[in-house]
């Protein structure tokens, strides 16, 4: 985790990159007019970007269990339903339309900071991939681990000391008990 | 203007102002007692059910507090059935922070839990050290400083969670081991500390401890039955700084829950009250009491003495 304005300027790139803007239909926005393959490298510094099959997870998953109220379904997590409950198809669809890359940047810790948003505990970019993924790869018997998803880079490997990086072997053996 | 500074008068400022500095003593120790931490420290809310054992926090704290490479990569999840004395893994002088698993028979998966210095509002370890080498910092942070510390390792009894570590590779230049909530490099500029950065599941969430404890009713509230009805820490040992939310009761996630809702220190407060007292008076008393005791008896024998001397005289 490096510089938080790398991360704002990639995360910037990727929504316009991954926002579909549908200009004449206040309708349900269709699957089909979703893109084929999305690839998600708005945070890759320890990882590798993600390459994501949207077309094959659309047969896993309803299109608001990931966008919530934004692709004019009915809204399925009761919390967001509470405000969102017309069904109206949102400009900004992408995930890191509304989950910040840079959850700790000032300026965005100063919006959560008035009361009337209900947004107060919203995951930010990474903990919406995450969280969202990995529950329901969990149910679905999809994958789970870390590099089933991203491959390490040289920086993952450096920081978490593995690969090329490794501890000597052999001298964790006497620490042991 | 003669009378003033005469000897009545100086003897009755003295005792009014010893007496005043007493009752000012006295009301300084007992509003202590009421410290409930500074207004706006900072906290971290961590929420178990969310946690996979990822091991990102553990990498991120080693590099971003320089500590020495691991036994193992923090990729090889082979520590989690790692047992040391039979007992899970603890922070250590290499480690200021470990994740543990913990398989609860009734969740199908298994459970996590990142431990490190809770950073308590009243730390018992800061006030079990006699050089003052803790400081509580208003930002939240329980802090370290290694150069005062003479390595008596009082803080790592004191301590109600096991976390300070001795550098036992040092004894010489004894240094506690401990997480530092990251104050120098990040929570003094108002950054959270590198493992909350870095959790990819946002298991930790970083915010004014007031605004954590909100954040953790929101969610008991919102999710019925994901969690317990209780936010680790919020009250325990007076309240710390890093707090938890969980799916399963805490003891089975290897809390201590029957730790008292106070800080430790009320517990020796009036205790360590009485450690001057008796080393500054009860010598001086009892010495008192030994020569009044044995004064009869010397009197007994010098009069018995007498008699005697008197009895030989008249014989």
């Amino acid at each position: 985790m490096q510089t938080g304005k790398k991360f704002l300027k990639t995360a910037l790139a990727i929504t316009l990159g991954v926002t579909i803007i549908s200009p004449n239909t206040l309708l349900a926005m269709a699957a089909e007019d979703a893109p084929e393959t999305i690839t998600i490298d708005s945070m890759a510094n320890l990882y590798t970007s993600v390459e994501f099959n949207h077309e094959m997870h659309t047969e896993y998953a309803s299109c608001q269990e990931c966008h919530h109220h934004t692709t004019g379904a009915i809204v399925a997590a009761p919390n967001c339903a509470r405000c969102h409950h017309n069904h109206d198809e949102n400009d900004i669809v992408s995930c890191s339309g509304c989950h910040v890359a840079n959850r700790f940047s000032e300026k965005y810790l100063v919006t959560l900071e008035k009361p009337e948003l209900f947004h107060i505990d919203k995951p930010g970019l990474l903990g919406a991939y995450h969280l969202n993924c990995i529950s329901c790869h969990e149910v679905t018997s999809g994958p789970t681990g870390c590099q089933e998803c991203h491959t390490m880079t040289e920086a993952g490997e450096k920081r978490f000391d593995t690969g090329p990086f490794s501890p000597k072997a052999g001298k964790n053996v006497s620490e042991k008990h | 203007m003669k009378n003033l500074f005469s000897r009545r008068n100086f003897l009755k400022g003295g005792l009014a102002s010893t007496a005043a500095v007493a009752v000012l003593k006295n009301k300084e120790s007992d509003a202590s007692g009421d410290f409930t931490g500074y207004p706006d420290g900072m906290g971290v809310l961590v929420d178990l059910t969310r946690c996979v054992g990822c091991r990102s926090c553990e990498a991120a704290c080693n590099k971003e507090q320089s500590l020495p490479e691991p036994d193992k990569p923090f990729n090889d999840f082979s520590v989690f059935d790692e047992l040391h004395h039979g007992q899970k893994r603890r922070p250590d002088e290499k480690s200021y922070t470990v994740v543990n698993r913990y398989d609860v028979p009734e969740i199908d998966h298994p459970l996590f839990r990142k431990i490190q210095c809770n950073h308590c509002q009243e730390p018992a370890c800061l006030t079990s050290c006699f050089v003052n080498a803790y400081t509580k910092t208003p930002e939240g942070a329980v802090i370290y400083n290694v150069d005062v510390c003479v390595g008596c390792r009082t803080c790592m009894i004191a301590c109600p969670f096991y976390i300070p570590a001795f550098k036992y590779s040092s004894a010489f230049d004894p240094s506690i081991m401990k997480c530092i909530f990251c104050y120098d490099t990040r929570l003094k500029e108002g950054k959270p500390p590198a493992c909350v950065e870095a959790c990819p599941q946002e298991a930790l969430s970083f915010a004014k401890r007031t605004d954590c404890i909100e954040v953790g009713r929101q969610r008991i509230r919102q999710n019925p039955g994901k969690y317990v009805d209780h936010i680790y820490g919020e009250h325990e040992v007076g309240g710390t700084a890093w707090m938890y939310l969980s799916g399963v009761s805490f003891d089975k996630m290897g809390f201590d829950i029957h730790l008292p809702k106070e800080p430790i220190l009320n517990f020796v407060k009036d205790f360590l009250a009485i450690v001057p007292m008796v080393l500054t008076i009860w010598p001086g008393l009892f010495v008192g009491f030994h020569l009044l005791a044995t004064r009869k008896e010397e009197n007994k024998k010098h009069t018995i003495e007498q008699n005697t001397d008197e009895k030989e005289e008249q014989v």
